[in-house]
């Protein structure tokens, strides 16, 4: 054998190299996050007093608030996860249980890997046409959209869906729904075989399994992956900036066709503006879309860990 | 129960009237009144907006950053209601809204300079000639180095920095420098966000740079504005300078766009109305230079009389030369 030490202080020595190679490896990121994390934090603590919360943007720093981003971004994400969970957990499951290896269906299945590689400003494209504009097909020409439904209530729609928080929700949708598919796919796939064999060797049909014995079992993970692809729509700002959606608003979401604006948008928009106290309040933005992210996450885990607790009883 | 005739005659009175008699309270009114365009006039309609909210909370005004091109396009479409721009529209642009029958009335609102700006340790430039700009930014005759430039001063190389080329600011600075059909060169560092050109000349002894007024008093320690000759001396860009007219050719308006249509709605009308009064007390808020009286007077009287098409292209398209004070006199 070449390249082997044949001493145990060499081979000894060898792998204490390679642990201390490993730790500079982690300690060089986790030392880059800790430094961001620090100076955002100390340039954004001060301004995270209570008006912040309940203020809409203004001129005055002292005075601007992000209650509007704040809100949009609920509610676009909110929207988003309600339309893309079920959807994408459905695609899952039918090409995990039901499809047979066609070549279609695999096809199908290579598609699904490459869009989640597709980069979200493409979606945001797709979003604008479809969503937004609905390829001009409906409302009058010079903008004025079709409304159905009483305009003053929660349940009606105006079409196309413009800047609506729908047409957020569905664009985001887009951008999340491959990551939701194939992590669903992942946690099906799991799922030991046994269970299945089992389930159906008692008479049960491919439905009773799928809904009462694979996808219990596989719930603990979906929702992990489904929260993960959540945080990671929350972040997102360029799909909704190609839908041109505005900057300042000064109410929030009553129902899914009004207008909002999101938590990045507002952030950078601060970050570029000429003088410094908008810099420190850009910086308090981070801080709560981070502190919205870690919830996420921690909800992800704790989830997860009571999910797998009532399946293993 | 009033009489239907009676009432519709009084609404036909309010309208006929217009701005000067009987009004809608505005605290009364609902609606929704749609602006986009220049990330550079943003910070004024979002002081306005955010104060009209106080008088017409039921009006729900959103403004957007598209740019002024961006902008421009969506309200040549008739997306929008207001469009903010950092540069006079273009011939291009009113053609194409007309093609979808839309008219607007053009409204200056600040005045805002375009800053040169060297680093604080360059002890060898005080002042530029458009000439000596248009050899630095342009691609024809480029120089690199600063001694190509002057040959009393030193062998380093140049390094450009400039806004992102969608931005009205450049549009404004290419124009002035090399003309509408002119190029930039090449070479230049550029970025959307112009702290970041802040930071970039801040810390580099060759660079030099562009922006806006409110940029440069921000970063006064930290990068030195460069006097401009224009043909009558070298002038520095201050608000005196600015207001007055002498810090050209770089001092440019800002403007609102707004649809003749949409002026018709009591929302979008009250909301302009209140730009206009409003546009003194607020533009040096957010570091902008407030127009000269007369200008504004002569603002007002065009929203008055809802006069549409712009001031700054003749009937056939040229460009109107002169500054903002020359063009709204």
């Amino acid at each position: 054998m070449t390249g082997r030490p044949r001493t145990t202080a060499a081979r000894v020595l060898q792998n204490r190299l390679f642990l201390a190679a490993c730790l500079a490896c982690t300690s060089l990121a986790v030392l880059a996050l800790a430094v961001l994390l620090i100076s955002v934090l100390v340039q954004g603590v001060p301004g995270l007093r209570w008006n912040f919360f309940s203020e809409y943007a203004s001129r005055k720093p002292d005075r601007a608030g992000i209650l509007a981003p704040l809100s949009g971004s609920v509610w676009v994400c909110t929207t988003c996860m309600l339309l893309s969970l079920p959807l994408g957990v459905a695609t899952a499951v039918y090409l995990e249980e039901f499809a047979r290896r066609t070549r279609l269906n695999r096809f199908i299945e290579l598609n699904v890997r490459n869009l989640a590689g597709v980069p979200s400003i493409v979606y945001g494209i797709i979003g604008l046409t479809a969503f937004s504009r609905m390829f001009g097909l409906v409302g009058s020409a010079d903008g004025t959209p079709l409304v159905l439904g009483d305009p003053e209530s929660f349940l009606h729609l105006e079409l196309p869906f413009g800047q609506s928080v729908l047409a957020g929700g569905l664009t985001l949708m887009l951008v999340i729904l491959p990551i939701v598919i194939i992590a669903s796919q992942e946690a099906l796939r799991a799922v030991p075989r046994g269970l299945r064999q089992a389930s159906e060797a008692l008479g049960a049909t491919r439905w009773q399994t799928t809904w009462q014995v694979t996808l219990p079992a596989a719930a603990p993970t979906i929702l992990t992956g489904a929260i993960l692809a959540m945080s990671r729509a929350i972040g997102e700002a360029a799909p909704l900036l190609v839908l041109g959606i505005p900057l300042f608003i000064a109410s929030t979401p009553e129902s899914l066709m009004d207008q909002f604006t999101v938590l990045p948008f507002q952030i950078y928009s601060w970050a570029s503006r000429p003088q410094g106290a908008f810099h420190d309040l850009a910086a308090s933005g981070i801080i709560v879309l981070l502190a919205v992210l870690l919830s996420f996450n921690a909800l992800a885990i704790y989830l997860r860990i009571r999910l797998q607790r009532s399946t293993a009883s | 129960m009033p009489n239907p005739i009676a009432f519709s005659l009084v609404l036909i009175g309010t309208l006929l009237v217009g701005g000067g008699g009987v009004q809608q309270e505005p605290s009364n009114l609902r609606g929704r009144v749609r602006v986009d365009g220049s990330s550079t006039v943003f910070p004024i309609t979002e002081a306005v907006a955010e104060e009209f909210a106080r008088v017409a909370p039921r009006v729900r005004v959103t403004v957007g950053v598209s740019g002024t091109g961006g902008g421009f396009k969506r309200f040549c479409t008739g997306l929008t209601d207001v469009s903010d721009a950092s540069r006079p529209i273009s011939a291009t642009e009113v053609k194409s809204c007309a093609e979808n029958g839309i008219e607007f009335v053009e409204l200056p609102v600040a005045y805002d300079g375009l800053c040169v700006v060297v680093n604080p340790a360059n002890d060898w430039v005080s002042q530029l000639t458009v000439e000596q700009i248009r050899r630095i930014y342009g691609s024809k005759e480029t120089v690199r180095t600063w001694r190509e430039l002057d040959p009393a001063w030193p062998d380093r190389p140049i390094r450009v920095y400039s806004p992102g080329t969608d931005s009205g600011t450049f549009d404004y600075f290419r124009e002035v420098v090399v003309g509408s059909k002119g190029t930039t060169r090449s070479d230049m560092s550029v970025s959307e966000d112009d702290n970041i050109l802040v930071t970039g000349v801040a810390g580099d002894r060759d660079a030099i740079g562009f922006f806006g007024f409110a940029y440069f008093v921000e970063n006064r320690d930290k990068v030195r504005a460069v006097a401009i000759d224009g043909g009558k001396g070298p002038v520095t860009p201050s608000d005196e300078t600015i207001i007055a007219g002498t810090y050209v050719p770089f001092s440019r308006p800002l403007l609102i766009y707004v649809n003749r249509r949409s002026a018709e709605r009591p929302d979008v009308r009250a909301f302009i109305d209140f730009y206009l009064e409003q546009a003194a007390e607020l533009v040096p808020d957010v570091d902008y230079t407030v127009l000269p009286a007369p200008v504004m007077d002569r603002v007002r009287a065009n929203w008055r009389d809802r006069r549409t098409g712009t001031q700054f292209l003749t009937p056939a398209g040229e460009k109107v030369k002169g500054t903002l004070v020359e063009v709204y006199r």
